[in-house]
């Protein structure tokens, strides 16, 4: 007998009388979501910026950035100077700087930001670079994880992640400590209305 | 022969006074934090509800739904094995590791594995398997095992971190700054998540109608070993499951905030498919799980989403700290799932515990921890062996119960004797409970006594 059909034989035998899959919680819509999603967000050690035009990331960029650094950008606005789309091994993104990306949809509970793997195009770029931007419009925000997966389907790509914040750790006598092994920072830009 | 007990281990644990009470206040610290984010969310009952429910169908319908989780993530190019016991998780593992032809791995925390003691196991076939979790990383160092299941660190100071750092990593002698210590540990791993071939992790959640799982970290972990290497392998207790994505919404609501307070990970990590050119595999473990959801009274253990919740509130756990539990999962938890995988080994846990019932009220998903803890005692009662002197006493006391007068007269003479007999007789080491405690003082007359009077007036 394989193990599989030991361990489902084992189960037949075992479990429990049947009980009743409980239907999908919805609760009702918040309002001030900006307000909460940065207090979620700031909680988790991420930093928010609302801005009415990705002028202002650029500009950010700028001025946070030198030009002999790596930046890898998806976001249309800003140009980086890392074409990931030319990038085949995912090893070569080891010295990125910054990177860039463009987030689904923001949850205001606790920041948590929808990155399906369409929008990195190479799994381990927000967790590479040294830091890390996500853009979001502020129309994406929704009020719970509930509602988070009514909007998503995590199974459409191969590969999809809940960002909430940068690396963190607190392993070391519960200090808090930013930049564990992925980026050292994360700001998100709120793109008004 | 018989291990040590937890009283025993404990002893050893709670010598360092200082060091005791740093634990305790560190974990309470924990739980507070775990408390104010729970109230933040005016619904928090309902989701302790409805995960409580969800894994109560997954329980009833586990057969099924690992059957559709197996078929739709083969769908997915994703390979699935089963293994009934650690010894076929173990092999598993390296014959993937074997046809693969890898020489570095890299792992993300999973207690599954420690279950199992893989990386035991695959260090003797020659193979260096590196934990990435910063806190697995020191207690890997420091030849530990974890302590807690979330925190595998929390019984270190950061001296004793800056010590091993010096000796493994060659940070700066006598240096305790966490974020010195932590910049540290960043350069020499990424060093290692660079040059890994293949990364082992653990599974948060499996979704049976995708047949994907999800995986959280703080620290990104999982994610840089996963991406960067070719293999892929997530072992997975059967336990695991969930019936659809949409249930994430309730779990991850739960999972961390009721570990350390936070409102998510900071990582929740979706695997469906390997990245192109790329393999990922899922091994389905068992392991005495299946025995367990035989078990009319302990089954609900199985509901476990590993928080560590009542690790942190437990009243024991905090100041005997989680080694002297001796079992993968420690504290109140491992207290319900260890007897069924060894009742004799593991056959003084379920006394490691004051029945205060702290356990059960942060349970997530509701697991009725305090009562399965009271009815484990009465199954190794009647099983094992205990104690003579206990058994003697037990037997004493029913008598006495049994028999109002014998009752009455016993606590006559108890009261009276308490009264004149010397201090150190008392305190002696016949008493064990007066160990660290002291008895209250001896009223003058019984309840009943008292209760007689007063009824009168």
């Amino acid at each position: 007998m394989s193990s599989k059909e030991a361990i489902l034989g084992a189960i037949k035998k075992n479990k429990p009388a049947a009980t009743p899959l409980p239907d999908l919680l919805k609760f009702p819509d918040e309002t001030n979501l900006i307000e909460r999603y940065e207090k979620g967000l700031t909680g988790n050690g991420g930093k928010l910026q609302v801005v009415d035009s990705l002028e202002e990331l650029e500009a950010f960029v700028r001025e946070n950035y030198a030009s002999d650094q790596l930046i890898a950008s998806l976001v249309d606005e800003v140009n980086g100077n890392v074409d990931v789309s030319k990038i085949s091994d995912p090893h070569d993104l080891e010295h990125v700087e910054l990177a860039i990306l463009k987030g689904e949809l923001g949850v205001s509970e606790n920041g948590a930001i929808w990155m399906p793997e369409k929008n990195v195009v190479h799994r381990v770029l927000p967790f590479i670079a040294q830091h890390l931007i996500i853009v979001i419009r502020e129309e994406t925000l929704l009020t719970n994880m509930h509602d988070a997966y009514e909007k998503v389907n995590v199974a459409d790509g191969g590969y999809g992640v809940f960002i909430a914040g940068p690396s963190k750790t607190a392993d070391i006598e519960q200090s808090l400590v930013i930049g564990a092994h992925g980026p050292r920072s994360l700001t998100v830009f709120l793109l008004k209305k | 022969m018989k291990g040590k007990t937890h009283a025993e281990e404990a002893a050893a644990f709670i010598k360092d006074d200082a060091r005791t009470h740093w634990h305790d206040e560190t974990l309470w610290h924990v739980r507070s934090n775990r408390d104010r984010s729970a109230q933040g969310i005016p619904e928090w009952e309902t989701l302790r509800d409805t995960a409580s429910a969800t894994k109560d169908y997954v329980l009833s319908h586990l057969g099924e739904l690992l059957e559709q989780f197996e078929s739709n993530a083969k769908a997915n190019g994703v390979e699935v094995l089963w293994a009934k016991d650690a010894v076929e998780h173990n092999q598993h593992v390296y014959r993937i590791l074997q046809e693969n032809k890898v020489s570095n791995i890299v792992k993300s925390k999973s207690i599954l594995t420690e279950e199992c003691g893989l990386n035991h196991y695959l260090e003797k076939k020659g193979y260096d398997v590196v934990d990435t979790d910063l806190g697995e990383r020191i207690i890997q160092f420091a030849k530990q095992t974890p302590s807690h299941i979330v925190l595998p660190a929390i019984h270190l100071k950061k001296q004793d971190i800056g010590e091993i750092f010096h000796n493994h990593i060659g940070t700066k002698e006598g240096a305790s700054d966490p974020n010195y210590l932590t910049e540290a540990a960043r350069q020499h791993l990424r060093k290692k998540f660079v040059e890994a071939n293949a990364a082992i992790t653990g599974v948060n959640f499996g979704i049976a109608e995708t047949g994907g799982f999800v995986v959280c970290t703080n620290e990104g972990n999982a994610d840089m070993g996963t991406h960067l290497a070719d293999v892929h392998i997530a072992c997975m207790g059967i336990e695991k499951l969930i019936p659809r994505a949409a249930d994430l919404g309730v779990f991850l609501r739960l999972l961390a905030r009721s570990a350390t307070g936070q409102s998510i990970t900071n990582y929740s990590s979706h695997f469906h498919r390997p990245a192109e050119g790329k393999k990922m595999y899922i091994i389905l473990v068992d392991n005495g799980r299946t025995d367990q959801l035989g078990r009319e009274d302990f089954k609900n253990s199985l509901k476990c989403i590993r928080c560590g919740a009542c690790m942190n509130t437990c009243p024991i756990y905090r100041r005997s700290g989680g080694h002297s539990y001796n079992y993968t999962v420690p504290g109140p938890i491992g207290s319900i799932l260890s007897p069924g995988r060894d009742l004799k080994k593991y056959s003084t846990l379920p006394f490691a515990s004051t029945l205060c019932g702290s356990c059960s009220d942060v349970c997530p998903v509701k697991i009725n921890i305090h009562e399965q803890l009271y009815k484990w005692r009465q199954v190794i009662a009647e099983h094992t062996n205990m104690d003579r002197s206990k058994q003697l006493s037990m037997k004493v006391a029913g008598m006495t119960f049994g028999k109002p007068v014998l009752y009455d007269l016993a606590g006559k003479v108890a009261r009276t004797a308490l009264k004149y007999t010397p201090h150190s007789l008392v305190y002696s080491s016949i008493n064990v409970w007066g160990k660290h405690r002291d008895l209250p003082e001896v009223p003058e007359e019984s309840f009943k006594e008292w209760y007689k009077k007063n009824r009168k007036q």
